[in-house]
C-alpha cells in the first residue's frame, strides 16, 4: 500500500533538515502507529506525504500502490486514495461544511472517472455517517470548522474520512485535545472504517489512543528516522518508561 | 485661481456639445445645477476626492471609444420583473415592457420633463444638491444639468415585482447621461435592478427619497463591458424607519467609480450598501466612494465592500460615516477588504469616521490579504483541485457582501453569475 524509502526532507526556506532517511512500509489492511518525542519529524512526515508546500524532498520516494506520491499535487494524492486527518483542522469562514464535503467527494469521483453524486444521494449518505459520529445537522451547515470545539473538529475530520473512503489514512495526533469520551467516539469512527483494503498510519504521543485503535505495528521515530519497529508492546514500553531508554538503546 | 480656471475651461470643453433643456419643470433645477457646476468646474486628480482615481477620462471633451458589448443573457433573467431598456442611453420602447405596474407610477424624464409641474420637482437635483456638501461632486451636478433621459418612479404601494433597468451598449462612441428619481412613499416597498453595459462612457445619477417606513432595494451588476468608463451616483435620503439596501457586483471595465451618498434623516432608519468586485488586469480600476450621514437617532448603517483583485487590478475604497450632533444611538459599521490574488494588484482604502454625538457605536475596518494558503492546502488535501479551491475561498471572501441582498432569488442569481465568472477563471 504505502511504501516510503529513504525519505530525506528539509525546510524549503531554511537549511533545516527534518527527515533523515525514513523507511516505512504499510501493507493493505494494516494499522501502523508512529510514536516519538516532540520534534522527531512525525507531523512533517504526514505533511510531506499529503503534499503541503514549504518542504523540499532531497532524496527518497513515497509510493501509494506503486504510484509516486511526491510528484503529485495534493488533490491528486487525495484522489489516489490518501487522506490526512489534520492535527489542527483548518477553519474556513464562509465555506459551508456541506458544500465543502460535497465538492471534495465529487472532485475525487470526477478525478477517478466516476459519476458525481447528486445532492440527494450525497445528503442521504452524509446524514447516515454524521449520525454515527454524533455530528448534527447544525454542524454540517456551519462553515468548515468555524466555532467547532476541539472534539467537534476531530469528529469532522473522521466524517470527511468516512465520506471520502480513502485507502490510506494518516491520522496526525488525532487524539490531541480530546477528552476520554471524544477519543472513544473518534476511535469507534476509525475502527468502523477498518477493512482489508484500507490501511492506517496513526501518529500519536500516547498509548491511550492505541488502546482504542489497535495497531499491528508500532514504529518509534527520532531525529527524522524510524529507529525502532515492533508490535503493540512497543507502545506500552514507551508509556511505561518514556523514550530515553529506548533511544539510548538504539544509539 | 489658476486651478479653478483650468477646471472651468475643461468644463466648457466638455459640455460644448450638450444641450441644456430650458423647457418644462426641469429647466429650473437644470439651470441651478449648471450654476453649481460652473462654480466648481470639473474634477481633477489633484482634488482630494479623486486622488486615487484619475477622472480625466470622465471629464475629457472627447468620448473614448469602447467596443460594443454583444447581446447576452441579462442579469436577473430568472427574476420576474418589469423590463425597461436603454440602448446607448436612449430609451428603447420596442424592447421595454409597458411602464405599468400596480402601486408604481413610472414615467420617462425625457417626456415627463416637458410638463410644467410634476411630483419629481421636489426631488430632481435636490438630493444631488444636498450631497455637494461637504464634498463637491461636479460630475453629479453635470448629470442633473444635462441628463437626456431616465425614469421617474413614484411608489405608493408594495410593488409586486422589481423594475429592471437593462442597459445595452451598441455604439462605439456613445456617451450617456441618465438621471433616475425614485420616490418611495410612506410604507411603500420597491426594488430596482440595474444591469448591462450602458454606453462607451456614462454618468448616471439615481436619487432615491424614502418616506417614513418605506423600503427601497437596489441590486446592480456591472460587467462584461471591458472598456467601461463610468461614474455612477446613488443619492438616498431616509426618513423615519425607512430602509435602503443597495448591492453592486462589478467585474471588467477600465474605470468604474460608484459613489453612494446616504442621508439618514429620520430616526430608526436602516441603510446598507455593499459591493463585490472581481477585478482583472492592469487596466482595471474600480472605486467605491461612500458617504453616510447620520442625522436621526438610533439609525443603523452598514458599508460592506469586498474586492478580489488580480493581474495588476486596482481597487479603491473611500468610505465615510458622519454622525451629526444629536444622532445618538447611531450604529455605524464599515468594512472594506481586498483579496489580492497576486503581488501586482493594488487596494487603496481611506476609511473615515467623523462623530459629533457622544452615545454612538461605530466601527470600521480595512484589510488587504492574500489567499489563505493553509485553507487552500486543506481543501486540496481533500481532493478539491487548486483552482476550484481558490474559487471556493473567493466566494467565501465575498459572502459578507452578498449577504446584504435580501431577496433570495436575486441573491441566487448574483451568486450564479459569480460562479460562472470564477468557473471561467479556473480554466
Amino acid at each position: 500500500m504505502l511504501e516510503i524509502k529513504n525519505l530525506h526532507v528539509k525546510l524549503e526556506e531554511e537549511d533545516k533538515v527534518i527527515l533523515r532517511g525514513v523507511d516505512l512500509k504499510v501493507n493493505a489492511g494494516e494499522v501502523h502507529a508512529i510514536m516519538g518525542p516532540n520534534g522527531s519529524g512525525k507531523s512533517t512526515l504526514s505533511y510531506v506525504l499529503a503534499g503541503r508546500d514549504g518542504y523540499e524532498v532531497t532524496d527518497g520516494s513515497a509510493t501509494l500502490d506503486g504510484e509516486e506520491l511526491l510528484e503529485m499535487e495534493p488533490e491528486e494524492r487525495a484522489a489516489a486514495g490518501l487522506f490526512l486527518a489534520f492535527q489542527y483542522p483548518v477553519e474556513i469562514p464562509g465555506v459551508g461544511n456541506m458544500t465543502f464535503l460535497r465538492t471534495a467527494v465529487n472532485a475525487q469521483r470526477k478525478a477517478r472517472g466516476e459519476e458525481e453524486l447528486s445532492a440527494g444521494e450525497f445528503l442521504k449518505i452524509i446524514r447516515e455517517k454524521a449520525k454515527t459520529l454524533k455530528i448534527d445537522a447544525e454542524m454540517l451547515k456551519r462553515p468548515v470548522n468555524v466555532g467547532f470545539s476541539g472534539g467537534e473538529k476531530k469528529r469532522n475530520e473522521i466524517l470527511q474520512m468516512a465520506m471520502l473512503e480513502p485507502k490510506m489514512c494518516i491520522l496526525d495526533e488525532t487524539d490531541s485535545g480530546l477528552d476520554v469520551d471524544a477519543m472513544k467516539l473518534v476511535s469507534d469512527g476509525v475502527n468502523a472504517l477498518r477493512d482489508a483494503g484500507r490501511s492506517f498510519l496513526v501518529i500519536t504521543h500516547y498509548q491511550r489512543l492505541l488502546d482504542h485503535i489497535k495497531p499491528d505495528v508500532v514504529h518509534i521515530m527520532a531525529a527524522g528516522r524510524i529507529v525502532k519497529t515492533g508490535g503493540p508492546e512497543l507502545a506500552i514500553e514507551v508509556e511505561t518508561n518514556g523514550y530515553a531508554d529506548l533511544l539510548a538503546g538504539v544509539q | 485661481m489658476a486651478v479653478l480656471q483650468a477646471k472651468q475651461d475643461a468644463l466648457a470643453a466638455r459640455i460644448a456639445g450638450l444641450n441644456l433643456e430650458h423647457k418644462g419643470w426641469t429647466a429650473e433645477p437644470r439651470a441651478a445645477a449648471l450654476a453649481r457646476l460652473t462654480a466648481m468646474g470639473l474634477p481633477v486628480k489633484r482634488d482630494e476626492y479623486w486622488r486615487y482615481t484619475d477622472p480625466a477620462v470622465l471629464t475629457a471633451a472627447a468620448t473614448p471609444a469602447a467596443a460594443p458589448v454583444p447581446a447576452q443573457t441579462p442579469a436577473f433573467a430568472p427574476i420576474e420583473r418589469l423590463k425597461v431598456v436603454f440602448t446607448d442611453g436612449v430609451f428603447d420602447a420596442a424592447a421595454s415592457d409597458d411602464l405599468a405596474l400596480a402601486g408604481v407610477e413610472i414615467e420617462r424624464l425625457a417626456t415627463a420633463g416637458a410638463k410644467d409641474i410634476h411630483w419629481a420637482q421636489g426631488l430632481y437635483g435636490q438630493l444631488e444638491t444636498r450631497g455637494q456638501v461637504p464634498v463637491e461632486r461636479p460630475l453629479a451636478a453635470m448629470n442633473t444639468a444635462f441628463a437626456t433621459d431616465g425614469l421617474l418612479i413614484r411608489v405608493t404601494g408594495r410593488a409586486e415585482k422589481p423594475v429592471a433597468l437593462i442597459y445595452r451598449h451598441e455604439s462605439e462612441g456613445s456617451d450617456a447621461i441618465l438621471h433616475h428619481c425614485v420616490k418611495v412613499e410612506s410604507g411603500a416597498e420597491f426594488t430596482l435592478l440595474e444591469s448591462g453595459a450602458v454606453a462607451a462612457r456614462y454618468n448616471t445619477v439615481l436619487e432615491v427619497d424614502v418616506a417614513a417606513g418605506g423600503h427601497f432595494h437596489h441590486i446592480r451588476t456591472q460587467g462584461r463591458d471591458h472598456d467601461r468608463r463610468c461614474v455612477t451616483h446613488l443619492f438616498a435620503r431616509l426618513e423615519e424607519e425607512a430602509l435602503v439596501k443597495s448591492f453592486t457586483l462589478t467585474a471588467s471595465g477600465r474605470l468604474t467609480r460608484n459613489e453612494v451618498i446616504l442621508e439618514l434623516n429620520g430616526d430608526d432608519g436602516v441603510a446598507h450598501v455593499a459591493g463585490a468586485v472581481m477585478g482583472e488586469g492592469a487596466a482595471f480600476l474600480q472605486d467605491d466612494t461612500i458617504f453616510v450621514t447620520h442625522a436621526g437617532e438610533r439609525c443603523e448603517s452598514r458599508q460592506v465592500y469586498k474586492k478580489v483583485l488580480r493581474n495588476g487590478a486596482t481597487g479603491v475604497f473611500q468610505g465615510k460615516i458622519l454622525v451629526k450632533q444629536g444622532a445618538q444611538k447611531t450604529d455605524g459599521y464599515q468594512i472594506s477588504q481586498s483579496l489580492l490574488l497576486d503581488e501586482d494588484s493594488n487596494f487603496l482604502a481611506k476609511p473615515e469616521l467623523e462623530i459629533y454625538a457622544d452615545d454612538v457605536k461605530c466601527s470600521h475596518g480595512s484589510t488587504s490579504g492574500a489567499i489563505d494558503e493553509t485553507a487552500l492546502f486543506y481543501l486540496q488535501s481533500r481532493g478539491v483541485p487548486k483552482a476550484k479551491a481558490q474559487s471556493l475561498l473567493v466566494l467565501a471572501f465575498l459572502a459578507e457582501a452578498l449577504a446584504e441582498i435580501e431577496d433570495e432569488a436575486i441573491a441566487g442569481d448574483i451568486l450564479h453569475r459569480l460562479e460562472l465568472m470564477l468557473g471561467a477563471m479556473e480554466d
